[in-house]
């Protein structure tokens, strides 16, 4: 439908969408007041995701369903996109920061020659324009931003907007528009898995606990872990932490790391540079753990304890367990 | 072979940002500039491709006002043969997209068979233009790449890339477009004799009309700059530490309803 909200799909490839969607569904809908559509490139859709997408709100699915659509390529996803977007108009195209869609949703936006608002923590409307807000210079402002003419395109940070409220029964008609795939030239070869902790991945965890300096050595990192698998948290490092070869770049929160935003953030022996803030200083509640009472990271935390991490990690894992055995 | 390795000046980390009068950018009186970090993964891994295969040239390219040729100043001190300077009023307030058409106006020139980007430049954190530069020229672009190499004749690069669980590995005809992870390399350090060789080395200032652009308003602008808003003030939880514990596991619980 001309000026619908639409937001594209970021699945799990395995046909089902990521709760991150949850959360670009619901904004959309807050902003749209109805139309919002989902837009699902993908070889495997089911019927489940489907119905995941209608009762988060969405109207309508259009899914683009084809086998040359796995693995992702921009230069594929980017020209099936933008044949769909020249035919039906959409007033604005969300999508969510995730490792396609950071190269996706730009490309994207060149294609239709308009604007693009990567990162936003915030959309609002104002009069017939969208604003979008988003950190800049490390986190240390906020920049607002406007589009000068649409489709507005713009990807939402994970864990910042509040989930659609779930409509149980409500379902998404279904088009399936023909899909005709430009030529790809990226010829794949192999994907190569990392070795699973068996614990969230960090961009998308509700809980991150990370350890810093402070943690002495690669060795000790079972402790946050044993706590990760505890509280159902990812595992993350300072970059101190990473450069010392203690822990995989991956698992680097920070402005050369990974940017992330959790309902619970947990730092041991962490001491808060800029560069670690960059990359969490938009979680909700933040607790540091640090045995030096000046550690920067104090500043930002709603609780604190001055204390050894090697004392209060296991007493913490301990408490956590007895909390959520209940 | 001819790569091109696209930079951005940027505030140092540690640099204190505030807004300037003009609400809509930072106050640059006291700031350190630097080449954006990924940046110079980015202009390490081009280096090497060319000590790896004996020839070809590395351009650095730069969009940016007068202060932009210190940077790439630096580039050519690490190695870079030669650097352009995209310095035109034009461009001032240039979005991702109008930086992408500067570069690819630049690599329909230049011609090269690779272009090597950083992730995102570590001010605004758009993370676009790489991408879009790709659009624009219609190459294959790969994003946070964590390894790469080109094959012995020149014709493709594989490269992995960084996504969620694992990595990601793809073989893209040349010419490409790359986007630089950390983890990639370990950039060099300018020697005392890069630095006296940058020296001589040709910085040429490029003009919007030199590359057939004229002004155009950008697509996103900043409407303005704010400070984030304060925390709400921190408890520092006294007693021993099982006292502490408890009473952590409480507060999150009962008060942040975090857990």
């Amino acid at each position: 439908m001309a000026n619908a909200f639409w937001c594209i799909v970021e699945d799990d490839r395995q046909g089902a969408p990521k709760k991150v969607m949850s959360e670009v569904i619901g904004e959309a809908s807050r902003l749209a007041g109805g139309q919002v559509e989902a837009v699902w490139l993908t070889d495997k859709a089911t019927d489940a995701g489907l119905k995941q997408l209608g009762e988060w709100g969405a109207g309508k699915v259009w899914l683009l369903e084809n086998a040359g659509l796995a693995p992702y390529r921009s230069e594929v996803w980017a020209g099936v996109l933008a044949d769909l977007a020249a035919k039906q108009s959409p007033r604005a195209i969300l999508g969510a920061v995730t490792s396609r869609q950071r190269e996706l949703v730009p490309r994207l936006a060149a294609k239709l020659g308009v604007g693009l608002a990567a990162d936003c923590v915030a959309l609002a409307m104002d009069g017939d324009k969208l604003v979008a807000t988003r950190p800049v210079y490390a986190g240390k402002l906020l920049a607002k931003v406007t589009w000068a003419k649409g489709p507005w395109v713009a990807t939402l940070r994970p864990n910042v907007f509040r989930p659609a409220d779930a409509q149980p029964g409500k379902t998404a008609a279904v088009e399936r528009p023909a899909v005709s795939l430009p030529a790809a030239v990226m010829k794949f070869v192999e994907r190569r898995e990392e070795v699973s902790t068996g614990l969230p991945e960090l961009a998308e965890a509700e809980i991150v606990i990370s350890g810093g300096r402070g943690m002495k050595g690669p060795e000790n990192y079972v402790i946050l872990e044993d706590m990760g698998r505890v509280i159902g948290a990812a595992v993350g490092a300072s970059r101190a932490a990473v450069d010392a070869g203690w822990r995989p770049h991956r698992f680097q929160i920070g402005q050369t790391g990974r940017t992330i935003s959790p309902k619970l953030y947990l730092g041991f022996g962490v001491s808060g540079a800029i560069q670690h803030l960059a990359g969490m200083r938009t979680s909700k509640i933040i607790v540091a753990v640090n045995k030096d009472a000046e550690a920067p990271i104090f500043k930002i935390a709603d609780y604190g304890i001055v204390a050894d991490l090697f004392e209060v990690v296991p007493e913490l894992t301990k408490e956590f367990k007895r909390l959520l055995e209940k | 072979m001819k790569i091109l390795v696209a930079i951005k000046q940027v505030p140092d980390t540690a640099t204190q940002v505030k807004v300037g009068a003009d609400p809509r950018v930072i106050d640059t009186a006291s700031i350190t500039w630097i080449v954006s970090p990924y940046d110079e993964f980015a202009v390490e891994e081009a280096l090497r491709i060319k000590e790896k295969r004996g020839q070809g040239e590395v351009v650095a390219v730069s969009l940016g006002p007068d202060r932009v040729k210190e940077a790439l100043r630096s580039c050519l001190a690490m190695g870079c043969d030669r650097a352009l300077h995209l310095n035109d009023a034009v461009w001032n307030g240039a979005d991702t997209l109008a930086t992408a058409r500067a570069l690819a106006a630049v690599a329909k020139q230049e011609q090269p068979q690779l272009v090597l980007c950083g992730r995102q430049a570590i001010d605004d954190d758009m993370g676009a233009v790489t991408a879009q530069l790709a659009e624009l020229l219609g190459w294959p672009c790969a994003y946070w790449i964590m390894e790469e190499a080109v094959d012995a004749d020149g014709k493709t690069v594989r490269a992995a890339r960084q996504v969620e669980g694992g990595l990601e590995v793809f073989d893209l005809p040349l010419p490409a477009v790359l986007a630089a992870q950390k983890g990639l390399n370990e950039p060099r350090y300018p020697t005392l004799k890069g630095i006296m060789g940058a020296k001589k080395k040709e910085i040429r200032d490029v003009k919007a009309s030199d590359l057939g652009i004229g002004a155009e308003p950008p697509q996103l602008s900043v409407i303005g700059l704010e400070a984030l808003p304060p925390r709400p003030p921190g408890r520092i939880i006294q007693g021993d530490v099982p006292t502490a514990v408890k009473e952590l596991v409480r507060s999150l619980r009962e008060d942040a309803k975090a857990i």
